[in-house]
């Protein structure tokens, strides 16, 4: 059950798959093999020039229409009115660029834009420093002890999101949540029913701990796995020489991994920045708007005060900073993928 | 944790137990509980009796029950929610694998134009931003009469799962040596046949963890579901336990096992595939 060297932390996605599927490189079975020996059938292939066209063309097909067209939908409708009325009448009414205009004179746009980024990058830095620890303690536990936490991470990460957020409600319960017990037995006052989503701060903390709960996991077992690529001759040299933990960690380890690292990181920014189910689910965005995030605050803008418009506007806005993270993470993706 | 340390030592005689050994085995224990806790307490919260829920102190030792999942099964159209559930999952599933398995065998295996920007536009879309688009996808559905329809909703997930889907079988097929496909060939198998009787039944493994992964996907999905199907008849399985907790607000007992049934399915398969999931997914959205 442990989680040993699968795949390399510098593997482009195909490596793992391309181990797995290495190990089943059996000869067909004889069955298949008697079929093979049969002689064609004179079944007439068509031209090959074509024929990886046609093999692709239904998931490009279906990639164009709910994936790209839907796109482009939310663009179009970021320049219209679409209030109730529009909405309920089916009006299409171009304004233009008024949806933009009237968000970005917004203070409250700005506001969830500064949150969204803040916690973004509260929870990123958090993940990626527990994550690195775990990972590196992993790789310095004996096997027992390395199933035992390996598997503790594997449940936290398996958990389906939904689930977890009401787990998490359940924890912070404010009547019989054992968070508030085990606050009272760590003997802090004021814990006899503490309301953990009293404020739109203390609701985006507790979504904060789910977050990092949920993707140390991640980091962790991919940088254990990624260390196990580091040859231990590479650590014992550095001890060797002397150097404290510290120092072997950036001198040793950290260049090593680099890309690892990076990649991990800029992914992390991307699954945080759009986290929609936890947020949402959580507390809804509340109390008093507090605890939206962008895509929750797309969400509410369109169906809980029906301005489809301004919810578009918000979604594109959101997407345009989603994809100036993303160039990052591609350009150190396509770095790496030799073959594409 | 003392005799699970000490005993090996005996027999192996490795270095003493030192300071740094028992910090670093107690960090460890620390940590497995704090992560492992949140999946511990639904389990334990799902079979407790009522009275040992609503308790100030909480209690650890108990006799189960199976009270809360009877209570939690017998929600008015809870068997609908799993239905739609399942047939959303796996017509997903079962499309984007028939979709990639055409496409990942051309990018994998043939030569052709626009084959590199396949692939770009591919590794693109897996990281769409689905979350973000409800409102466009609510229009289009709305537009088309798609809203709380179940078609609808197959049909957006197959598209979420088919770029990992294609990505990770194209992966599995370039694994599988072309020789293997051109010995058919000279024994004169058509390259249809080739791929049928040669390529395919060394794929099936990759086709079950790539499935599994795609069944997590579409499983967890919570915006659109959230957005498009409004009408209870149409909600899968995440909108009954979102909608569970809000209507039975304090019965924990039956939320968490609630919980339990919609995360069990999920956490069995995972763990099924964990060596897949960890290392070299570092491009793949595979996140629980």
């Amino acid at each position: 059950m442990t989680v040993d060297s699968q795949g390399t932390a510098s593997a482009a996605p195909q490596d793992a798959p391309g181990r797995a599927a290495g190990k089943s490189q059996t000869p067909p079975s004889p069955s298949g093999s008697n079929e093979v020996l049969q002689p064609s059938r004179g079944r007439r292939s068509l031209p090959s020039g074509l024929l990886p066209y046609l093999l692709v063309a239904p998931a490009l097909l279906s990639m164009a229409v709910l994936l790209l067209y839907p796109l482009i939908r939310n663009v179009m409708l970021s320049f219209q009115q679409l209030n109730r009325k529009e909405f309920i009448t089916r009006e299409t009414v171009w304004i233009g660029f008024d949806n933009y205009t009237d968000l970005l004179s917004d203070s409250q746009f700005w506001t969830v834009v500064v949150r969204s980024i803040v916690f973004t990058a509260v929870n990123v830095a958090l993940i990626m420093a527990i994550g690195t620890g775990v990972g590196l303690l992993l790789n310095r536990l004996g096997k027992k002890m390395r199933l035992v936490l390996s598997l503790s991470l594997m449940l936290a990460w398996a958990m389906p999101i939904i689930a977890s957020v009401t787990v998490f409600r359940w924890l912070f319960d404010e009547q019989f949540g054992v968070v508030n017990w085990l606050m009272r037995t760590l003997g802090f006052s004021g814990y006899e029913q503490h309301n953990w989503f009293e404020t739109g701060f203390s609701t985006l903390v507790i979504i904060l701990i789910l977050l990092v709960w949920g993707s140390v996991p991640f980091v962790a077992l991919n940088m254990y796995a990624a260390l196990t690529t580091v040859g231990t001759e590479l650590y014992e040299a550095a001890k060797m020489d002397g150097a404290s933990g510290w120092r072997t960690f950036w001198s040793v380890v950290f260049p090593n991994l680099k890309s690892f690292f990076m990649i991990t990181t800029f992914l992390e920014i991307i699954w945080i920045f759009k986290a929609f189910a936890q947020v949402y689910a959580m507390n809804q965005g509340g109390p008093d708007r507090g605890s939206e995030t962008l895509p929750v605050f797309a969400y509410i803008e369109g169906v809980g005060q029906f301005h489809y418009g301004v919810a578009a506007a918000i979604s594109v806005l959101t997407i345009v900073m989603l994809i100036a993270v993303m160039s990052f993470y591609f350009r150190l993706i396509l770095k790496q993928e030799e073959e594409l | 944790m003392s005799t699970t340390t000490e005993t090996p030592q005996k027999l192996r005689t490795r270095k003493p137990l030192t300071a740094g050994v028992i910090a670093k085995n107690l960090t460890a224990l620390v940590l497995a509980v704090v992560f492992v806790f949140p999946v511990y307490w639904m389990f334990s919260s799902s079979l407790k009796p009522q009275h040992e829920i609503m308790t100030k102190d909480p209690v650890f030792v108990f006799t189960p029950t199976f009270d809360n999942y009877t209570t939690a099964t017998g929600v008015d159209l809870f068997w609908t929610y799993v239905q739609n559930s399942l047939f959303v999952t796996l017509g997903a599933v079962l499309l984007a694998l028939l979709v990639a398995l055409a496409a990942s065998f051309a990018i994998a295996r043939m030569k052709f134009k626009g084959r590199k920007g396949i692939v770009l536009v591919v590794m693109l879309a897996q990281m769409a931003p689905w979350e973000v688009m409800v409102i466009a996808m609510y229009m289009i559905s709305r537009e088309n009469d798609m809203l709380n329809s179940i078609p609808m909703l197959t049909l957006i997930y197959f598209v979420m799962v088919l770029p990992f889907t294609i990505w990770t079988l194209r992966g599995f097929i370039a694994a599988v040596p072309v020789e293997l496909e051109e010995a058919a060939q000279i024994d004169g198998c058509t390259r249809g046949q080739a791929f049928r009787k040669v390529i395919f039944p060394l794929l099936a493994p990759g086709l079950m963890s790539t499935s599994l992964f795609g069944f997590i996907t579409a499983w967890n999905e919570f915006a659109m579901v959230l957005m498009l199907n409004k009408d209870r008849e149409s909600q899968t399985l995440t909108r009954w336990l979102t909608e569970f907790q809000t209507a039975f607000g304090s019965d924990w007992g039956a939320t968490m096992a609630a919980s339990t049934l919609f995360a069990l399915p999920v956490l069995i398969v995972f763990l099924f595939l964990q060596r897949k999931a960890v290392g070299g997914m570092t491009a793949g959205a595979v996140k629980g």
